[in-house]
């Protein structure tokens, strides 16, 4: 993109430099000196009302009839499918990825979804569980929701989920360090989970509800790809706001930007407070008018939630039988 | 067919999955076969006969028979109009009016679908804006206007002004409905009454709305609508019981209203043409610029007089804008107006599409390099696509006329100085807009540009408080706020 410069973004350099240029605490993107803060500073602004209005007529599309259907089913093979809970026990957890494999078991053709998401301790089991099924197991680690802890405790935490089998390892940012404006430091502990990850896909949560200006979001976006990062997403689901459609769409448009500089393709993943199908279509809308078509794909977009799943299913059981199932035709986990 | 597939083939910003159609019913609106005139409260056919048709710009099927008025019809209508302004609406205390004013618009709300399908299906605009713009912003005038009716004493200090009498009011094919809101709620709330024309390619939106005014019980003769074509504007604009002359239009007809209502002591408002400056800075928000630069020319298939239709982006960003524009213009999808996921719908009329048609070509031949998503068109209907040109210089034909359609001209600029040139470096003055993300330069803008409107980061954004008027050849008076009111009162 050759007026990009002109925007005042220089070029940001490709993943590998930034690792390099980042993991050794050195405060440069590149030899000429410019800094992580100028950088991300002189990306252009996010203008509020615009997006808003943006994401706001984007919700307004009317999907139907048969692209509904396989919009729903996109929607369930996206999922990952969620307990993050202190109770979380085997049992819970077994009944988890059970209903992950076979989301609905009067209709074994859907699903299954793309992965759990558990604590690193439930790995093991859920590992155990999904064997032999694409399901994959996500584990939230580096102290998370929070992330308030030493980053020798944060690595541990990767490297325990990683060694118990986890696939992917959703990692919190370190938000108090990034509204100190201490942006090194975050990008210089997303490459250090990062390279704890070994062959495991980092997904990292940007917690957005805490970061709360758009600015920010695109900010952190950035900050997140040139560490390193497999995935983008919005919010740990602990924090209120949690994922928003005009949140979801200033990351899209950030990953779409990266991958225009880069040639990389980083995902999104969308999290906490989505609940219904309705919800869930709105952001696939988003996806599809606003990145080019891979991203429609679980390999480059996830919805981390519970409860969706089974609004997901009866909307479709709706739509392929004409008429609405009772609320207990599908287990609730 | 929309865009998206079209441009699939051409490797173009691919939609990963087709919308199915999502058509609003039409069954929410009834569309008689034949329209009377209505005046004096009541539908009455024409005294000299004779009908026009008003046909649906995106299938060319005719929609209905619409009475043609001619000068008795409308020395009728401005009679009505004059004893109901007499023994009636005038004499009648302003929180009286109010409520009737106030009615219609919550009637205009109760029956918005019916309002928003009849204009898609008229005007050829899509479901989406009539739905989400038009109507929504038709009661809101009347809303606005309903509770300055007892309030007239605040205007402007000195003596509570009065109306001034029988308003003729004459509106264009662009915004059909929501243009009769911005005569009419204004007048009454002043206490006039009115004759209103609207124009003759999208006559029934003000017809339902004056059922609208049975529906509420309006009083006979407070506001009638005579339906026709020049003529029939002509005539009302031209007979001697009419005190005020609004009309919104193009400027060559403005022009003409002016000459001929010279020394008639008649008061006139005109709201004309325009060629927008939408100016983009390099420290704009990107992405809702580009967003912003689609709204201002697309929006209503650039049928806007406040069109952001000449784009002026500083030099150093005019690839990167241009190449984001035309990523963005693949995803607009063209087609059935009556689509919830349609953007851009059809053109209004024959005569206009031969005259975008006609203004493209000389922009090709002076030297303009033209771009469009490449979009297939329907067969039926006109349409015409959403088009980008580039290498246009100011002296330029098409950096200079009036469009009024989907054609958006890029042009570059230096310095912030060249830019306000550059901008006001045109007939009309109607409106502009100014993306930047430093505060002291949109105000340092503002106060130089010579535009009625100016926009902030964002574009096509109306509110019935704020008064929207022209400079130069736009126009002059103001409709919208408080300044709206002025047109309508004694001065």
């Amino acid at each position: 993109m050759t007026g990009s410069a002109a925007q005042g973004s220089p070029s940001p350099p490709a993943v590998p430099e930034a690792s390099a240029a980042f993991g050794g605490h050195a405060p440069g993107v590149r030899e000429g000196g410019e800094s992580l803060a100028g950088f991300l500073r002189g990306l252009p602004g996010v203008d509020q009302t615009g997006l808003e209005s943006r994401a706001a007529a984007l919700a307004t599309r009317s999907v139907k009839a048969g692209s509904k259907i396989r919009a729903l089913e996109l929607a369930i093979s996206m999922v990952d499918l969620t307990t993050l809970e202190g109770s979380d026990t085997p049992g819970k957890v077994r009944a988890l990825c059970a209903k992950a494999m076979l989301p609905d078991a009067a209709d074994p053709a859907v699903g299954p979804v793309a992965a759990v998401c558990v604590y690193p301790d439930r790995v093991s089991l859920a590992k155990a569980e999904l064997s032999g099924s694409p399901v994959l197991v996500a584990a939230v680690a580096t102290a998370f929701p929070s992330g308030r802890s030493q980053l020798a405790v944060k690595l541990a935490d990767v490297e325990a989920a990683v060694t118990a089998g986890a696939d992917e390892v959703d990692m919190v940012i370190d938000r108090a360090a990034f509204l100190a404006g201490e942006y090194a430091h975050v990008l210089f502990e997303i490459g250090e989970v990062k390279k704890a990850c070994g062959g495991a896909h980092l997904k990292v949560i940007l917690e957005t509800g805490e970061l709360a200006t758009y600015d920010n979001v695109k900010r952190a976006s950035w900050i997140a790809m040139l560490g390193g990062a497999d995935f983008i997403k919005t919010s740990t689901g602990k924090v209120a706001p949690a994922s928003t459609l005009p949140v979801a769409l200033v990351m899209m448009e950030a990953v779409r930007e990266y991958h225009r500089e880069t040639g990389r393709l980083v995902g999104v993943k969308v999290a906490g407070g989505i609940r219904t199908a309705k919800d869930a279509i709105r952001y696939l809308v988003l996806v599809n008018e606003t990145l080019p078509a891979q991203w429609m794909d679980r390999s480059l977009f996830r919805f981390g939630a519970s409860s969706l799943l089974n609004d997901l299913l009866i909307q479709r059981y709706k739509q392929t039988h004409g008429a609405y199932g009772g609320p207990d035709d599908f287990s609730l986990e | 067919m929309t865009s998206a597939s079209n441009d699939r083939a051409a490797g173009n910003a691919p939609l990963a999955i087709e919308y199915a159609p999502a058509p609003e019913s039409k069954a929410v609106v009834n569309i008689r076969e034949r329209y009377q005139l209505f005046i004096d409260g009541s539908f009455v056919p024409p005294l000299q006969g004779g009908y026009f048709p008003t046909i649906n710009p995106a299938t060319e099927e005719p929609l209905a028979e619409v009475a043609l008025a001619g000068e008795d019809d409308v020395d009728r209508a401005v009679g009505a109009a004059r004893r109901a302004f007499d023994e009636v609406w005038s004499p009648m205390p302003g929180r009286e009016r109010a409520k009737y004013i106030f009615r219609i618009a919550r009637i205009i709300q109760e029956r918005a679908r019916e309002l928003a399908v009849l204009e898609s299906i008229d005007n050829g605009k899509p479901i989406r804006e009539s739905r989400d713009v038009d109507v929504p912003l038709a009661a809101a005038y009347f809303f606005y206007y309903a509770g300055w009716a007892d309030k007239l004493e605040y205007v402007r200090p000195g003596p509570v002004p009065g109306p001034i009498g029988v308003a003729g009011q004459v509106i264009p094919w662009n915004f059909p409905l929501l243009m009769a809101a911005w005569k009419l709620a204004p007048a009454l709330a002043a206490g006039n009454t009115c004759v209103l024309k609207p124009a003759e390619t999208t006559p029934l939106s003000a017809l339902l709305l004056a059922e609208i005014f049975q529906q509420a019980e309006l009083p006979p003769g407070v506001a009638n609508i005579v339906t026709g074509a020049g003529a029939t504007g002509a005539a009302l604009v031209a007979h001697p019981g009419v005190g005020k002359v609004a009309f919104t239009g193009s400027t060559e007809v403005g022009k003409q209203i002016q000459g001929e209502l010279a020394g008639s002591g008649k008061r006139l408002t005109l709201e004309l043409g325009g060629k927008a400056a939408n100016i983009i800075f390099d420290d704009a928000p990107i992405e809702q610029a580009i967003e912003g630069i689609v709204n201002g020319i697309y929006f209503n298939q650039g049928h806007v007089c406040c069109a952001g239709s000449r784009l002026l982006v500083q030099e150093s960003i005019a690839d990167e804008v241009v190449e984001r524009l035309r990523r963005r213009l693949a995803t607009l999808r063209l087609g059935d107006p009556l689509d919830k996921n349609t953007d851009i719908g059809a053109i209004n009329s024959a005569a206009q599409l031969e005259k975008i048609r006609r203004l493209s070509k000389t922009g090709e031949a002076e030297g303009g390099i033209s771009w469009s998503s490449g979009c297939a068109l329907p067969e039926r209907g006109y349409w015409f696509p959403p088009t980008v040109f580039t290498k246009v210089e100011p002296a330029h034909t098409i950096a200079r006329e009036e469009i009024f359609g989907p054609v958006l001209s890029v042009m570059t600029f230096r310095t912030p100085e060249e830019a306000v040139q550059r901008a006001n470096n045109t007939v009309y003055g109607l409106s502009a807009g100014v993306w930047t993300e430093k505060g002291s330069r949109i105000l340092w803008m503002a106060e130089r540009l010579r535009a009625g409107v100016v926009w902030a980061n964002t574009y096509n954004r109306f509110d019935p408080a704020s008064p929207f008027g022209g400079f130069k050849e736009s126009g002059f008076g103001r409709e919208g706020g408080r300044h709206g009111l002025e047109a309508y009162l004694e001065r």
